[in-house]
Parts: structure tokens; sequence; C-alpha cells
């Protein structure tokens, strides 16, 4: 099974999705479904009465709640802007203008909250009582990959939508894919993709990895797509070790690296791990060490800016991918950047942006579905295109549920300005690179099907 | 060999940290009873010690620079250090930069304190209790810390650097006759080591060789006949359980810039440091010192990849694995003494 490859370009596919956009708006599909005759009812939690209640499960306790508080204040203000207060942030730079700042579909947006704690059970219990007490219409959230598979799972069950919120792993879209889920975030396939061809640009194609793994769901898909990504552009792997997910201190991990032939390390790791495990790196001193004649240097494939942080000066110089990131000139992000700066008093993380651009897009989709109905919004978000919302433009590929947009190639700041300013973006890689078949191996082969969407009733 | 020795070495500087906190926990159980769940606390409230003092020495006045913009396009605000105006910045940046070992004369005096009010606030309560509510209430008071120290620090990890000077490697194999470059070993880690066989010397040596000592040693073996000598017992193994804090507080200040600070640290090493406790025996501190760094040298050779081709998920099992083996053949642990934690 190889990879097919993506025949449009970028502009090609701007115009078909204006086009598709075009001769959506004027007859959608949709309207012409049963679900059609009762826009509200028929589907389990259907709004009755002004308001629509939306659940945001997010890490509110455990190693991710700083994480996830960010995620919360991205939620907040999406649903502000939805209800036509603030300065409507990315609603003025969104490509779709169904959205008129009334609330959804003239209902106003209420939410509930709950606390993952980055635990699959917990998060589905708290799924569940937004659900089932609550009465939310769609969940949307998660800082972890499991949760996310987990309460994407659920979801369908129910029949309620999920928008993912920071999940990265390839199975979310992937093996594990679901009718009522949808991933805005990009997955590990796309940080190997978009990684390894600026590590061949700047280390150079004769290159021994050694990869430490997170001893988890994310990070298998992690290092797979990495190894398959560099493997392709010439460099070889000499080990990869998996780490467990309660490791703190990584040092006789290192410590083997020390002795290998490698003259590169690849970080499958995030969160507290990476924060330590890059540390202890650093510590070690591989980056001053001289291998095979090369300097040896280490791969971190997901960043994100909160965990940066956490490594401090450890990360100046060192290659990662990211969604998003709030240095991006183009309108959308600027928009986001300063309705949040302006809120808040920093600028966002990606889990932020994945969050907002999330409520976003599923306000837009019952809006142009006419409906709450989960059957109707997933037609809605099923080929959608759009731009404005700070990654240039987007498509949510209908046959899995996964959002295709550029790519964020990044490296740890060498001279930072503030303590946000940490990554910078040295290479924007474009979507038609990162692209990939529905039915990739890596991605559950012929097996993974999204089923049909569930409306609960 | 060469990677045997450097695991080895590893080994010794991860057991040290775990030898520390067993010690600790030693000193409690053995002399007042008590089994602390809240130790790992502990621990981790002496690592924010040094993240504590690196924010006070950081304290700063902001002034606009109107020459760069923020991330939002206004005039760039500035911190500049209050040291940076006391002493120059040069000074100034050298003693910011040098928090950490400052960390470990701040930290004292705030762990005494916490030692103190958690005995006589709380635990003194819970001498006569089952260990169970020990465990419980421990357990709970440990969550309420961490839940604190997330409140005002957050929950993500804090980088705490060493100073500048203890930067880089060195090169232990050279020093050995191997080749140059061959094991390498960090300096903080080194000095780490050092520090944590300095603290347990001066443990064993405050009770081997003081009149203090000689009276909580005599305690920890029969509490009535020493009551009933006329010495005040309580008061003596309250100032245990205050130095038990101190050397879980020192731990976790020079842990610091090995693993930036995170509040939920101190569980990570609570459970790992029972198993040190319950290997070595409880209650006996040569136990939880001999047991800390066997469990640590083993750990650190079970991560070998060569060790986790041949057996896979060794290295996440090895510590639990040789537990379970121990108390097997010497149910006391290594060096456990009769009738403790047995009635």
């Amino acid at each position: 099974m190889s990879d097919s490859k993506l025949v449009i370009g970028r502009r090609g596919l701007l115009k078909g999705g204006v086009a598709v956009g075009a001769v959506g708006l004027a007859a959608p599909t949709f309207f012409n479904s049963p679900a059609r005759a009762d826009n509200h009812s028929g589907y389990l939690n259907a709004p009755q009465g002004g308001s629509v209640t939306l659940g945001f499960n997010v890490p509110q306790s455990g190693p991710y709640a700083d994480e996830g508080a960010d995620e919360l204040r991205a939620y907040k203000l999406a649903v502000k802007h939805l209800n036509g207060e603030g300065d409507g942030g990315m609603m003025n730079t969104f490509s779709s203008k169904a959205l008129k700042g009334n609330g959804i579909l003239g209902k106003k947006v209420e939410y509930v909250t709950g606390d993952t704690q980055t635990k699959s059970d917990a998060a589905r219990a708290s799924a569940k009582s937004m659900i089932e007490k609550d009465g939310a219409i769609m969940i949307t959230g998660g800082s972890s990959s499991g949760v996310a598979v987990a309460v994407q799972a659920l979801c369908q069950e129910t029949g309620i939508m999920f928008m993912a919120g920071l999940t990265h792993s390839n199975d979310t879209t992937g093996k594990d894919r679901k009718a009522n889920g949808f991933r805005h975030f990009f997955n590990s396939y796309m940080s190997g993709a978009a990684l390894a061809p600026v590590l061949a640009a700047n280390y150079g194609t004769d290159r021994k990895a050694y990869h430490l793994t997170a001893d988890y769901n994310w990070g298998y898909t992690t290092e797979e797509a990495v190894t398959q990504a560099t493997e392709a552009v010439g460099w070889e792997t000499v080990n990869a070790v998996k780490t467990p997910l309660t490791q703190t201190d990584f040092s006789s991990y290192i410590a083997p690296v020390l002795q290998s032939d490698a003259d590169v390390l690849v970080l499958n790791h995030y969160g507290g791990n990476m924060v330590n495990s890059l540390t202890n790196a650093v510590q070690f001193g591989l980056r001053d060490k001289l291998v095979n004649n090369k300097n040896f240097e280490i791969v971190v494939p997901l960043y994100s800016r909160l965990m940066a942080k956490g490594a401090g000066a450890n990360v100046k110089g060192i290659f990662g991918s990211t969604n998003w990131h709030w240095s991006l000139q183009d309108e959308g992000s600027k928009a986001f950047v300063k309705s949040f700066g302006t809120e808040y008093g920093f600028p966002p993380s990606q889990a932020a942006h994945t969050t907002y651009v999330q409520t976003m897009l599923y306000a837009d989709a019952c809006e142009r579905a006419g409906t709450f109905n989960p059957c109707g919004v997933v037609e809605a978000l099923e080929g959608f295109f759009f731009s404005g919302l700070g990654n240039g433009p987007t498509i949510y590929r209908k046959e899995d549920h996964q959002c295709f947009k550029d790519v964020l190639v990044v490296k740890g700041k060498e001279n930072p300005e503030s303590e946000f300013d940490l990554l910078e973006v040295v290479e924007v890689t474009p979507m038609s690179k990162v692209w990939y078949s529905p039915d990739h191996p890596q991605m559950g082969g012929e097996a993974a099907t999204l089923g049909e969407c569930n409306t609960g009733a | 060999m060469e990677a045997i020795l450097l695991q080895i070495l590893n080994g010794l500087d991860k057991g040290s940290a775990y030898a520390l906190i067993a010690l600790g926990l030693t000193l409690i159980f053995g002399t007042l009873g008590v089994v602390n769940f809240a130790h790992g606390a502990l621990f981790m409230i002496g690592a924010f010690c040094a993240v504590m003092l690196s924010r006070i020495m950081n304290y700063s006045r902001v002034i606009i620079d109107e020459s760069r913009t923020d991330f939002l396009g206004n005039p760039l605000k500035v911190e500049v250090p209050y040291l940076h105006d006391w002493f120059g910045p040069e000074i100034g940046q050298t003693m910011i930069e040098w928090s950490v070992p400052l960390a470990i004369i701040f930290s004292i005096p705030v762990m005494w304190v916490v030692g103190y009010v958690m005995e006589r606030g709380l635990i003194r309560h819970f001498y006569k209790r089952p260990h169970a509510d020990q465990i419980l209430v421990t357990f709970g008071l440990a969550i309420v810390l961490q839940e604190i120290v997330k409140h005002f620090f957050g929950a993500n990890p804090i980088p705490t650097p060493a100073p500048p000077a203890f930067a880089g490697s060195f090169d232990v194999g050279a020093l050995i006759g191997f080749d140059p470059n061959v094991i390498i070993y960090p300096y903080w880690r080194l000095i780490y080591f050092a520090f944590a066989a300095l603290i347990i010397g001066a443990v064993f040596a405050f009770l081997q060789f003081t009149t203090f000592g000689l009276v909580v040693r005599a305690g920890m073996n029969d509490r009535e006949t020493v009551g009933l000598l006329g010495i005040d017992i309580d008061k003596r193994f309250t100032t245990m359980f205050a130095i038990a804090a101190c050397v879980a507080g020192l731990a976790g200040v020079m842990y610091a810039p090995i693993n930036a600070p995170n509040y939920h640290m101190g569980m990570d090493f609570l459970v790992l440091s029972f198993v040190v406790v319950v290997v070595g025996g409880m209650g006996s501190l040569g136990g939880a010192v001999l047991a800390g760094f066997l469990l640590g040298v083993l750990e650190s050779i079970a991560s070998m990849s060569q060790v986790i081709e041949y057996l896979p998920g060794i290295n996440q099992i090895v510590i639990y694995l040789v537990a379970i083996i121990i108390l097997l053949t010497r149910p006391r642990g290594l060096m456990g003494r009769k009738g403790v934690m047995e009635e």
C-alpha cells in the first residue's frame, strides 16, 4: 500500500473547495434528508428552549492541567465570540460566513466542563455525565490520544458529536476513527513527513538515529511515523527503546545512547516525559558530542510551547513540529492572538488554538446544516474546505475526518525575547507533502472504517 | 564493559535519591512508628524551595522598552531583577545562577518548620491509630500539599538549572584508565551523589556519636523504658521528624536541576521509596541506604537495550521483581529487625 499522491495543488484545492462550498450552500444534500423534517428533534440531547449546551472535557487536574486550562480559556473565548460578545476573533477571518454572532442556530451557547484527569476512564465518566446530566450536544477536548480515542468511542456509542482537542496519535483518525468524531490537530504521520526533509537538509542523509519512545499508543505511532519518514530520506534506525510512561529520570536510557553508534537521538516523548528526557540528554552532553564525525543532534517530533517552557534553555536549536504557533502572521492567527492575548494577557498555545477552531467549525457546521443532528453536522463537515483559521487552506477529509493543512516545522529559539518566544517556525510544509491515503498502513489499513453516524435516537 | 560501568555509576546516582528519601522514611517509621505517605511531598517541597528562592532572587522591576514590542504590538515590558540593580548585572546574575546551591541554606529552616508543624499539627494524633489510618491521613496530606503547590506554581515542570560552572560532563572513564569520552557523567549528578553520601554520613554520625542520637536510638529500641527513665522521648522524636523532613527537602533541592520540579514529583518517588524501605527492612537505616543503591543500580542495568532485548519489559518491573524475591527469601528485608511491623 503506497501513499496516494495529492494530485491537486493548493490553488486547485481552494478553487474546488470554493466550488463545493458554493454548491453546498446552494443545495445542501442534508436538507433533503429525513432529519431535516424536524431540526431540533429526533436525536439525542436535541436542544429545547433558547440555549444549546456544549461539553468541554479537558484535563483540569493531573500533569496536563496547564494545557487543559489553556484549552478551557480558548473554549470560553469561542463561546463568547459565538454569542456575539468580544471582538469576534477568528469569526471575522473564517472563510465561511455562516456564523452570525447570535449563538448557534439562534440559540445562545452555554457550556459545561469536565475533568479528564488525563485518564481514559475518568474522561469517559465526565463526558458521560455531561451528555446524560447536562444534555451536552457535543463533546470536545482532551490533551491525550488515549483520552481522545476513549471519549470518541463513547460519543459514537451514545450518538453525540466529538470534536477532538489536542490528540496527535495516528489512531484517533486512523484505526480508531469514528463517524461522529473529527480532528483538526495534525498527527504523527504528518510530523514525520514534515520533519524528515528538514532534518535531511540540516543534518544530512547519512545519519543513525536512536529512538526513545513513550510506552503507549501515541509513542508507538510517532516512532513508526518518524522512523519510516527518516529512513525514506536515507537515515538508519539503530535502536528504538520503549520507556515507561511513569519514568521521570531518563538517565539510564540516555547513558546507552552514548555507547551506541547513533548520531541522532529522537525523543518520542510528550509532556513531562519530553521535558525530563530532553533535560537529561542535554545534561549528559549529547549535544556536545561528535559521533561519526558529525555533531550529535536531538529531535523532538511533537513540540508544545508549554512543554518547551518546562525544558527551558535545553530546547535551543532542537527541531520538532507543531500544529500552530502564535507568531504566525496570517490574518486568522493575528486575530486570534489579539483576542486571546487581550483577554488573558499572554499568547495562546497550540492546544488553545485547535480547541477554539474546533468549536468554531462545529458551530459553523450546525449553521450550514441547519440542525444540531449529528448526522447533519457530520455531512456538513465532511469534505469541508475552509481557510482563515490560522493554518491556511484546510480540508476536513471525508474518508477519515482528519483535517489536512500545512504543518509547521519549528526549532527551539537561540535568543528568546520573552518567556513565550521559545520556538521559531523554520519551515511551513505544504499540505500536499503530508497527505496520505485513508487506508495507509499507519492508519489501520483497509480495515479502518468510520462506521455509520449515530444520532443516539 | 564501559556500558555496564556507566550504568553502575548511573544506578548509584539514582540510588542516592532513593536512599535519601528512604532514609527519612525509615527515620520516621523507626522513631514514631508512623508510615508516612507524605514523605514524597516533603521531597517535592524541597525542590520547590529551590524554585521559590530562584523566584525571590529574580524578583524584578518592570521597565518599558519602546524600541521593542510584545506579542500584541505594545511596547515591550522588560523585567530587571533587583539583584542586578543592587550588585550590578554581572554579580547579580551570578547570584541568581547560584540559587540552587543557596537554596540548600534556605530550605533547612523551611523544611524544619514544615516537618515540625506536620508532626505536631497532624501526625502525632495518629500515633496510636492503626497503620491503615496513618497511611490514609498521610496520603491525603500529600495530595493536599501537592495541590497547594500546583495552585501557586502550576502543573508544568519549572526549569531550575544548576550554576553554569557545573554544566557539562566529567570524563570518569579517563580517570580510571579507559579511553577519553567513553564514560562521561554530568557534573551535577556526581555532585548529587557526593552530597547524598555526605547527608547519609551526617545522619548516621548524628545518631551514632551524639547523646541526642543515643537517646533516639534507645527510644527506637524500647520507647517505654526510655520514657520511664524520665526522658521526654516524644520531643526528641518530633525533632527527628523535622530532621527527616530536612533530609527529604535537601534531596529535593539538589534534585531540582536534574529534573525540572513539578507538583507530582513526590508521588513519582514515593512508591519506589517504600519499596526501597521494605526491601531494606522496615526500621533499618542501613537497610534503606543499601536497598536504595542496590535498586538504583538494578534499575539502571535493566534499562540497557542489550538487557531489554532478551527480557522485554524487564526495565519496568525489575524493582518490584527484586522486592518480591527478597520478601519471599528474607521476609524482614535485607537488614530488617525482628518485631518491627509484625504485631
